[in-house]
C-alpha cells in the first residue's frame, strides 16, 4: 500500500526537488532530507518508504542533476506519478532502476492522502480510497530491461564482463 | 524523405544509412563533457562497480565551472574526487583553476565543439553546442558514468520542430530576446524530447556567441538538443579556435526532411523581453514590466557570459553608476583576460560593480550573488524557477546584458534603448 501525496502543479522542476544549494553533496541521506522542501516544507516529515509523489505536466524539468532522483527516493517514494515528465528526470528514473509512470489524469484520479496499490508489471494502479482502477501505460521494453537489471549501469557491467 | 542535421549526425554515430524519430539507437560518443557537481557521483558509481577505466582519456573534457574556485568545505571535496580522477587517468583535457571557466563557454572557446560530432555533458545546458551543427544533449550521472566507460550512450532519435528567425533584430533587442520570445510562445514543455532546429535571416546575422544563447535555452523549452546549421560564421570561429583535431563532417538538413512543426518568429518585432517569475517561458516585452524594483544585477553564466555579452553590458554602463549590486562574472578565464585588456573591467569597476572569477556560481544559487528572501535580481542568466537564486522567496527576472545593464543603472527594470 502506498500513499499519495499530490501536487497539483506543472512543471515541477529540479530545483524544487532538489535546490542547487545542496548540490554539494551526492550523499543521497543528505539529499533527501530537502526534497521539495521549498515546494512542500513538510514533505519529508510526511513521506513514509513505499509512499509515492503525484504531479502534473513536465515533472523533472530544468536541471541534469541525478540528485533529483536520488533525493526522491532516498526520501522513500516507490515512484512518481505524473502527467508527463522532462526528459533528462525521465532517463536519470529509469537509469537508476526507478519505476515512473506517466499518466495523462494522474491528479484528476488521485487525490491528496489517497491509498494506491500499484502493479507496475500489470500496468494497474488500485485507487483504494476512491474505489476505482487505473491503468496506465507499462514502460517500453527497453526501459524495463535497464530497470530489472537494477539500472543502467548494471546492465552495461554484465554487457562488458 | 530526407533526414535532419541531428538525423543524419545520429545516424552517423551508429553506423546507419538511416535513423528516423522515435527509433532507439546505440550511438558512439565523440566528446564527454565533465563538471564539478554532476561527475564524482558517476566517478563513485564507476567504481563501485569495479569500471573504474575511460574509454578515450583525449575525448574527454573536464572542468570544475558550478562551485568553483571551492565554496565551501563539501564542494572542496567534490573538486578533490573531480582532480584525483582526471589525474589518475591522464584526462588530457581538463582545465584547473586558473583556466576552469563556465563548461559551455569554455568547450567551443578551447576548441572541444566540431561540426557532425556527438557530445554529451552532464549538465543540462549542453545542447549549447548544437550551434556549432553538432549534436549535443544534456546527461545525468549515470548516463555520464556509462559514457565514461564505454563511449556510448543510448538513445531515442528526436523529431525535430524548425524554427524559423526571419526579420532583422531591432535596436535594443539581441538573441537573448528572442529565445525568450520563443519559449513564451511554446512553453517550457512546448519542445519536450523534441530537437529544436533553428534557421532563417535573423539566424544568419547572428555571430556564433549570440547562437550559442539560442541553444543553450533550448532545455527551457523541454528540448532534447538544438541544431543550428553550418555557415560562414560557424567555419570562422571554428577556424580560429579549433587546435588539435581541425577536421570535421559539416551535415545540412535535406529539402524534403520531416518536421513536426514549423515556426515562423518575425525578429524585426521582437522586443527586449524579460522572463517574470517563475518560469523562462514567462516572458513579457519591457514595455509590460518596466519599473519593477530590483536589488541586484547578475550579468554572466553559460547564457549570456561570452566577451560579446560583456561588451554590450560595458556600452550602456559607461560612465555611470549602478543604483543596484551589479555582479559580472566572465565565463571563462580568457574572456576575464579580453575583458580586462579591452578596458571593460574599468567601466565595470568605475560603475561600482563587482568582477567576479568564472564560475555558474549564482545562477543557480550556489555562492557569489545568491539572494535573500524578498529580493529581486534582473540576470542575464537561463532560469527564474522558485528559489533558482537564492531564497525560495526571492524572485528572478530573465533578461539580456543590455536590460540588466540598463536595470541596473536605474534599479528597477528598464528598456535598454533608453541608453542607446
Amino acid at each position: 500500500m502506498s500513499k499519495a501525496y499530490v501536487y497539483k502543479r506543472d512543471h515541477i522542476n529540479t530545483d524544487e526537488i532538489i535546490p542547487a544549494r545542496y548540490l554539494n553533496t551526492d550523499d543521497p541521506t543528505e539529499l533527501a532530507k530537502h526534497c521539495l522542501e521549498d515546494l512542500d516544507p513538510d514533505f519529508v516529515k510526511k513521506i513514509k518508504k513505499g509512499d509515492c509523489v503525484v504531479a502534473g505536466e513536465d515533472f523533472g524539468c530544468g536541471s541534469s542533476r541525478e540528485h533529483a532522483v536520488w533525493a526522491i527516493t532516498a526520501a522513500g517514494a516507490q515512484t512518481v506519478i505524473a502527467k508527463s515528465f522532462a526528459r533528462i528526470f525521465y532517463r536519470n528514473a529509469i537509469n537508476n532502476g526507478f519505476y515512473v509512470i506517466e499518466l495523462p489524469d494522474a491528479t484528476e484520479k488521485i487525490t491528496d492522502g489517497d491509498t494506491l496499490e500499484i502493479n507496475f508489471k500489470n500496468g494497474l494502479i488500485k485507487n483504494k480510497t476512491a474505489g476505482i482502477n487505473i491503468k496506465f501505460a507499462p514502460l517500453p521494453d527497453f526501459a524495463l530491461e535497464i530497470i530489472e537489471a537494477g539500472g543502467l549501469l548494471n546492465k552495461i557491467t554484465k554487457k562488458i564482463r | 524523405m530526407g533526414m535532419t542535421i541531428t538525423e543524419k549526425i545520429l545516424a552517423k554515430a551508429t553506423a546507419k544509412e538511416k535513423v528516423t524519430p522515435g527509433q532507439l539507437i546505440d550511438a558512439n560518443i565523440d566528446i564527454v563533457m565533465c563538471h564539478d557537481v554532476t561527475t564524482p557521483p558517476a566517478i563513485s558509481m564507476l567504481q563501485e562497480k569495479g569500471l573504474d577505466k575511460v574509454f578515450d582519456r583525449e575525448k574527454i573534457v573536464v572542468t570544475p565551472d558550478h562551485f568553483q574556485p571551492a565554496k565551501d568545505i563539501k564542494s572542496a571535496e567534490l573538486h578533490k574526487r573531480l582532480d584525483e580522477w582526471a589525474r589518475r587517468h591522464k584526462i588530457k583535457h581538463y582545465y584547473k583553476l586558473g583556466r576552469a571557466g563556465v563548461c559551455h563557454a569554455l568547450l567551443p572557446e578551447q576548441g572541444h565543439i566540431r561540426p557532425g560530432e556527438v557530445i554529451v555533458g552532464a549538465d543540462s545546458h549542453t545542447c549549447t553546442y548544437g550551434a556549432f551543427a553538432a549534436f549535443a544533449t544534456g546527461i545525468g550521472s549515470t548516463d555520464l558514468a556509462a559514457a565514461i566507460a564505454t563511449g556510448r550512450l543510448w538513445f531515442k532519435v528526436p523529431a525535430s520542430m524548425k524554427f524559423v528567425l526571419n526579420g532583422s533584430l531591432s535596436p535594443g533587442a539581441y538573441s537573448k530576446d528572442v529565445i525568450l520570445a520563443i519559449i513564451a510562445r511554446i512553453g517550457v514543455d512546448g519542445a519536450l524530447y523534441k530537437a529544436m532546429e533553428f534557421t532563417g535571416p535573423a539566424l544568419a546575422e547572428m555571430s556564433m556567441e549570440a547562437r550559442m544563447t539560442i541553444t543553450n535555452m533550448a532545455i527551457e523549452a523541454g528540448a532534447k538538443n538544438a541544431i543550428i546549421g553550418f555557415d560562414d560564421i560557424t567555419k570562422k570561429y571554428l577556424d580560429e579556435h579549433l587546435k588539435d583535431k581541425t577536421d570535421y563532417t559539416v551535415y545540412e538538413s535535406d529539402k524534403d526532411a520531416e518536421y513536426m512543426s514549423v515556426e515562423e518568429f518575425d525578429c524585426s518585432a521582437i522586443q527586449p523581453m524579460v522572463a517574470l517569475p517563475s518560469l523562462p517561458s514567462n516572458g513579457v516585452p519591457i514595455g509590460e514590466c518596466a519599473g519593477k524594483q530590483m536589488d541586484q544585477a547578475y550579468i554572466g553564466s553559460c547564457t549570456n557570459g561570452r566577451i560579446e555579452d560583456l561588451r554590450i553590458a560595458a556600452k550602456i554602463l559607461k560612465g555611470k553608476t549602478v543604483a543596484i549590486r551589479t555582479i559580472v562574472v566572465p565565463a571563462t578565464p580568457t574572456i576575464w583576460k579580453q575583458a580586462k585588456d579591452e578596458g571593460l573591467f574599468d567601466i565595470f569597476y568605475d560603475a561600482g560593480c563587482v568582477i567576479a572569477a568564472p564560475t555558474c556560481g549564482a545562477c543557480l544559487g550556489g555562492f557569489m550573488g545568491v539572494l535573500a528572501a524578498g529580493e529581486r535580481c534582473v540576470s542575464t542568466t537561463n532560469r527564474n524557477f522558485v528559489g533558482r537564486m537564492g531564497h525560495p522567496k526571492s524572485e528572478v527576472y530573465l533578461a539580456s546584458p543590455a536590460t540588466t545593464a540598463a536595470s541596473a543603472l536605474e534599479g528597477k527594470l528598464t528598456d535598454p534603448r533608453k541608453y542607446m
